[in-house]
């Protein structure tokens, strides 16, 4: 638990570097957990090589899901569109320094990824 | 305190973490814990009486058939309904009052027809009425929950003129404490000439239960909740009414007499009972019930009032905290609260690193949460083998919360 809660996700969670949003924005993406009641929103700015320029997350949830929100935009910014959709869910456990979660603090973790792969690819689904 | 030194009835609540913690289980408006003898009763019957019930002519199916209906006898006493013919086995308190929805429901109400229900109500005692609400072209009205957690009773009155068919509410809300005045509630409908379903899963855990005082048409309940096993709850509805309503499911057991294209009902209770049931948790369900009624419910009702009443003034010392739900009168022992500065999520999980197991996210009550402007409460949730230490506990736990977040 106390690895759970190191200073890094705290200090994400409390203070994050990319949460707002973005207006205009040319994506935004939206979606939610209701088991939990957490609610994700993403924003992106892509230039004509489809390169994210810039990014930000807005909404609500646990220290979890905000931390990796924040993280996973913050790794986004600069990378190719098309890049994204490689992203897994070994990226984002990366990202926040977990070897594995438990199946209910893993949807947490993973919401962020959910919402910007519902977002690119129009679909909800993106656990696999 | 009105019960001591049951801890040693219930095994897991020994268990003790690799920390020496010992298990600290806050969360029985989920699934209560089961005692030995519970537990002992459904070996007892794997061991020695595995048979299927009702038409076995050997002794094994015999004392099968034996100990299942003598656990509807038991139920039927802990409820003072009037008869075990009014005691329809189910798998839980939704399958109840699915089963209400799906026979009465649909023979009796018809476009146009209201039910009233409450904001606070649980999915399973929603949901169901969605469905046949969206089936017939019925309409659902709600009575309003105020900002002290009570239910709005004047609007209550209001909805009655619209002589509804049907009110069906919780015993006791499984969020907030609430404890409805169902007997006067009762009275009221059955004035409006509606009848009255009441959603016990809540409420017959904790206090005693007299249908036919309150005069409940329906009472629907579990097993799991109040020290039994999961896969078994129960309907008890008047007799007259049983009689009239169609079948639910289809199958065996619930048919008298069949024939290629049609067939004839079985008599109550059976008339409801589809299939081969689940013997093992009946039993169970049987000696959860002879464990309560050793305990007594009033004592068990005693004890919760003192613990919760206590939770809640050493809850309210822990800086931002707030709890959603009545903080004085009559009330249940679930406990819900925010904390401002941190999610469920986040709570539950410090807690369990303090192996406190509590509740995080909107306890199946979607609509009830909206109404509190809160997406998800954390809640604590006690039950009769809970101590005022593991209130204690339960603090310093939500103390180390505030050290991470606050």
């Amino acid at each position: 638990m106390d690895d759970m809660y190191r200073e890094i996700i705290l200090d994400h969670y409390k203070n994050p570097s990319y949460k707002g949003e973005l207006d205009p924005c040319d994506l935004s993406f939206e979606d939610e957990n209701p088991l939990c009641g957490d609610q994700l929103k993403i924003y992106l700015r892509v230039n004509e090589e489809g390169i994210v320029t810039d990014a930000r997350f807005n909404g609500h949830g646990c220290a979890i899901s905000q931390a990796a929100a924040d993280l996973v935009v913050e790794s986004i910014i600069g990378k190719n569109v098309e890049d994204l959709k490689k992203m897994t869910k070994e990226d984002v456990l990366d990202l926040l320094g977990f070897n594995d979660l438990g199946p209910v603090r893993l949807k947490c973790a993973l919401l962020s990824l959910k919402v910007l792969k519902g977002g690119i690819y129009g679909v909800k689904d993106a656990e696999e | 305190m009105a019960i001591v030194n049951i801890l040693q009835d219930f095994p897991i609540l020994n268990q003790v973490n690799k920390d020496g913690k010992r298990l600290c289980f806050l969360d029985s408006a989920a699934t209560s814990q089961k005692p030995e003898t519970v537990i002992e009763s459904m070996n007892h019957y794997y061991r020695t009486m595995n048979a299927n019930i009702h038409r076995g002519i050997y002794q094994i199916a015999e004392q099968a058939t034996e100990a299942y209906e003598k656990s509807r006898e038991k139920i039927q006493e802990f409820i003072h309904a009037g008869s075990s013919r009014e005691i329809i086995f189910t798998r839980n308190t939704t399958e109840s009052i699915n089963l209400v929805a799906n026979t009465w429901g649909k023979q009796n109400l018809k476009k146009g027809d209201l039910i009233i229900l409450s904001e606070m109500e649980h999915h399973a005692n929603l949901i169901p009425w969605q469905i046949l609400a969206s089936d017939k072209g019925i309409s659902l009205e709600f009575i309003p929950v105020q900002e002290n957690g009570q239910l709005n009773l004047s609007e209550y009155q209001r909805l009655l003129n619209l002589q509804p068919k049907l009110v069906c509410v919780s015993g006791m809300s499984n969020v907030l404490g609430t404890v409805p005045p169902v007997k006067q509630m009762a009275v009221d409908a059955h004035k409006a000439g509606a009848l009255f379903l009441v959603d016990g899963a809540q409420m017959i855990p904790h206090r005693k239960v007299d249908v036919q005082d309150i005069d409940a048409d329906f009472f629907a309940f579990s097993a799991h909740k109040m020290l039994g096993p999961t896969g078994i709850g129960a309907l008890y509805g008047k007799e007259a009414l049983l009689e009239s309503m169609p079948p639910f499911l289809g199958g065996g057991d619930m048919i008298s007499k069949v024939f290629l294209r049609s067939f004839t009902t079985n008599e109550l209770p059976y008339k409801f009972e589809a299939g081969t049931p689940s013997i093992a948790e009946a039993i169970g369900f049987g000696a959860a019930i002879d464990y309560l009624n050793q305990i007594g419910m009033d004592a068990i009702w005693q004890h919760e009032v003192e613990i919760t009443k206590y939770a809640i003034q050493e809850l309210q010392k822990v800086p931002g905290l707030k709890i959603v739900g009545p903080t004085d009168g009559v009330r249940g022992s679930a406990v819900s609260f925010t904390l401002d500065y941190a999610h469920p999520h986040d709570v539950a999980q410090i807690l369990d690193s303090e192996y406190i197991c509590v509740r995080a996210g909107h306890h199946c009550a979607m609509p009830l949460h909206t109404r509190f402007s809160v997406p998800a409460t954390t809640r604590a949730s006690f039950y009769l083998y809970n101590t005022l230490d593991e209130v204690d506990r339960l603090k310093t736990g939500l103390e180390k919360v505030y050290h991470f977040f606050g």
